[in-house]
């Protein structure tokens, strides 16, 4: 059996309605579950780009991104193992103030990991990490006992180790192709 | 023949500038894009539109179905025989779900349609308003493209996309849903044909350095098979096709989908591959040294056992949808390209061959297959009437020349295998769906799109009862339709398998059948004949063929005839059993 690995989907595509449910829907057709997802703009104006995560032998994501790749609105999808991107999440915690102000702990923590305070009141304390997922989550247990009030951890963004610009990668795509048949 | 354009600019079509409704853009946008027929339903949501349609009705010829579903099935048909878009209008909510699988259908046979919703006005979007659906959120999955259209501007231009992206590449159904205050809004008419769009990449250029190897491939190849998908019939390279086979000596299998892409009678035919296909092309497919398959996906009623199929051949996979290649199977070269541009330039680097002893192989096979299978059928001496007579004798009448239109099941595929069809586009079927009642809308739809040839709609009394209804399209229409309905009074298909692997525990697939003929000719004035003796069985063929209008001719056959050969499911191709 073809091992199951974490791959990174990044699309580039139109900004267009609807698009987001097509694309999952090539992920939920073949019941696999999207771990994370982040779209955004990107710097060229009017290309959207996700980044998807999801966990999958690379045989099915070779597929599945020929079927994104098929859509109308979608310019250019790549896939990516984890160590051809450079990647992070961004990781918000929410404890009671009152547990820093305990022991000096919660701040040790925070140089430990880090991470930063963004935001001290005198219900809550508001404390920032970016880094991958274990990093986040290690901080996450750590922070728990000390009564964790709130929790988010925000989808992949990643940039791509490969020089080659999607410009030049849609150039290709538009010098391959005839736009009608007649 | 005038072009829509022509015939309208006679009348009226606006000149650029004048104010219209954008009901009135969307009747000028079809004629821009050289429609000439409609299938559709009225309701609410759409009223607008079929008010501007009423001024243009000489153009634009509308067929008014019984069921949204029977208008997309015509609209597929229409599409399949012409090679053009067809075009389906309906109502918001009910009259859009009605359509789903009309569009599924299409979408799994790459056929381009552009359908019409109305919908409730933009400002009562999302409050479940009477008949409001969400129709874009409904038919994402089984449309190539969708769209919602909120002001009457957008309406020209996402016509001109709608029918681009539903024609080109890998054609497939395109919806538009329409709110009524788009319909009702003012435009100054302006209308621009969709030549590209900057995120969709239709044709890939074919690679020559691919081609080549193809060529290398084939040139040295001593038992090569090849394998004609419905991209044939798409890309209308029939005598492309034709071209390369007769000068390399390939024997050709035509899917059930690519029937009449290539001459049943001709010498290099070998019949059809696949689950009910014949004995030779799936024996050889694990026989040939090259397997050459244009315009086809692998479909698993094709190949059967996937780890089965093949493994000692190389192949060439020629195919427009880059999704496909390496999908179901891997193949040694693939080119991403229109197949007739695929075809017309692989074929000069393709040597003259001839494969005199291979190709006899087939006909051994095909005599083996003959003998068992394919004669008992056709001159059954039993006293029930077999399926497989009744399509050899109307074959034979027509001289293979009619339209063939078929609902799903057994029936479906005793026709594919028993009619000889001589002309390109003359084949309408259910396939990657296998939707039971396309066969009645498909007949109309045909008959439509080509009033000069004969259409024969083969049915299963099962099927034929899933949109029945259309007998009333056919009657108003005054559309000489043959249908033949043969009346095994069972879903005979499930029957069979029941029989197979069930243990013949026939659950729930008897069919206690209504008198099929009065429904036909009492109510609504259709010729018909009914008929259970083989004697009154030629006699009654020439009456339908002879009248002048529309005819049902209902045949009682044999209750528990099984379809042989068959490739039982998940079985490889090498083993089809017989009986
Ligand atoms: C809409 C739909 N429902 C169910 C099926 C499953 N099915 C496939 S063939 C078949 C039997 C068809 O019976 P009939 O129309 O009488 O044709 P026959 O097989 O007897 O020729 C059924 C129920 C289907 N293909 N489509």
């Amino acid at each position: 059996m073809e091992k199951i690995k974490e791959f990174t989907i990044k699309v580039y595509s139109e900004n267009n309605i609807g698009l987001l449910n097509r694309l999952t829907i090539i992920f939920t057709r073949r019941k696999i579950n999207i771990e994370s997802l982040t779209t955004s703009e990107y710097h060229i104006p009017g290309v959207h780009s996700f980044t998807i995560v999801v966990n999958s032998t690379e045989t099915m994501i070779r597929k599945i991104i020929s079927q994104i790749q098929k859509l109308v609105d979608v310019m250019k999808a790549f896939y990516y193992h984890s160590d051809e991107i450079i990647y992070q999440e961004i990781a918000l915690y929410k404890v009671p103030t009152s547990a820093l102000l305990e022991s000096n702990e919660i701040e040790n923590l925070v140089r430990r990991y880090n991470a930063r305070i963004l935001e001290v009141t005198p219900e809550y304390t508001a404390i920032e990490k970016t880094g991958h997922k274990e990093d986040t989550q290690e901080l996450l247990e750590k922070l728990k006992p000390f009564g964790l009030l709130e929790f988010v951890r925000s989808g992949r963004v990643a940039i791509t180790k490969p020089m080659k610009e999607l410009a030049v990668h849609l150039q290709e795509l538009e010098e391959a192709t005839n736009y009608t048949n007649d | 023949m005038k072009t829509n354009e022509e015939k309208t600019a006679g009348k009226e079509l606006p000149a650029e500038g004048t104010v219209i409704t954008g009901s009135e853009a969307l009747i000028f946008s079809l004629l821009k894009e050289n429609a000439d027929t409609i299938f559709g339903y009225p309701g609410g949501a759409i009223m607008p539109v079929y008010d501007a349609l009423f001024d243009y009705r000489d153009q634009l010829n509308h067929v008014l179905v019984r069921h949204e579903q029977g208008a997309a099935h015509a609209a597929e048909s229409y599409a399949k025989i012409l090679g053009k878009t067809g075009v389906v209008l309906v109502t918001s909510g009910p009259g859009a779900t009605n359509l789903v699988t009309g569009l599924a259908n299409a979408m799994i046979d790459s056929v381009p349609m552009v359908a019409f919703s109305g919908q409730v006005s933009s400002n009562l979007l999302g409050t479940d308003a009477f008949q409001e659906t969400d129709v874009i959120g409904i038919t994402m999955p089984v449309t190539k493209w969708n769209y919602q259209i909120t002001s009457a501007e957008e309406i020209p231009e996402i016509v001109a996309k709608a029918f681009y992206i539903a024609s080109t590449g890998r054609p497939g159904p395109v919806m538009i849903d329409i709110t009524k205050d788009a319909q009702f809004g003012k435009i100054k008419w302006h209308y621009e044909k969709c030549r590209r769009i900057r995120s969709y990449f239709p044709y890939p250029k074919v690679q020559m350095d691919k081609v080549e190897k193809a060529a290398h491939l084939i040139n040295k190849a001593q038992k090569p098979l090849l394998i004609a998908g419905r991209g044939i019939l798409i890309s209308k390279a029939e005598e492309e096709l034709m071209n390369l086979v007769t000068k390399a000596d390939i024997p050709v299998t035509t899917t059930l989908l690519g029937l009449s892409s290539f001459p049943v009678d001709h010498p290099l035919n070998v019949g059809m591959p696949g689950m009910h296909g014949n004995m030779a092309p799936n024996i050889k497919t694990n026989e040939c040294d090259l397997l050459i398959a244009i315009g086809m996906r692998f479909d698993d009623r094709i190949t059967g056992r996937l780890d089965d199929y093949a493994n000692q051949a190389k192949i060439i996979h020629i195919e427009i949808d880059h999704s496909e290649i390496g999908k179901n199977v891997t193949s040694d070269v693939a080119i991403v390209a229109d197949a007739k541009d695929a075809l017309s330039r692989l074929l000069p680097l393709v040597k003259e061959n001839d494969h005199k002893e291979w190709v006899e192989s087939f006909r051994k096979e095909y005599k083996k297959e003959y003998e068992k299978v394919i004669k008992p059928a056709r001159e059954s001496k039993g006293l029930d009437i077999k399926m497989d007579e009744v399509v050899h004798l109307i074959s034979d009448k027509t001289d293979g020349q009619a339209i063939v239109v078929t609902d799903v099941g057994q029936h479906q595929m005793v026709v594919a295998r028993n009619y000889c069809f001589k002309q390109a586009r003359s084949f309408v079927t259910s396939g990657g769906l296998g939707t039971m009642g396309f066969g009645l809308p498909a007949a109309v739809g045909a008959k439509v799109a080509r009033p000069d040839r004969v259409v024969l709609g083969f049915a299963g009394d099962g099927g034929f009862q899933m949109t029945i209804q259309e007998l009333g399209t056919i009657a108003q229409h005054k559309l000489p339709v043959k249908m033949i309905l043969l009346n095994n009074s069972f879903l005979g298909m499930v029957r069979q398998w029941q029989d197979m692997f069930f243990d013949k525990r026939y659950s729930f697939t008897e069919l206690a059948n209504p008198a099929f003929t009065k429904i036909a000719s009492e109510g609504y004035g259709i010729a018909s004949r009914y008929i259970e003796k083989r004697e009154d069985l030629e006699k009654a063929v020439d009456e339908m063929l002879d009248t002048e209008g529309p005819f049902l001719l209902e045949v009682k056959v044999m209750k528990e005839q099984n379809v042989f050969p068959m490739v039982p499911a998940g079985a490889s191709v090498s083993h089809m059993v017989t009986e």
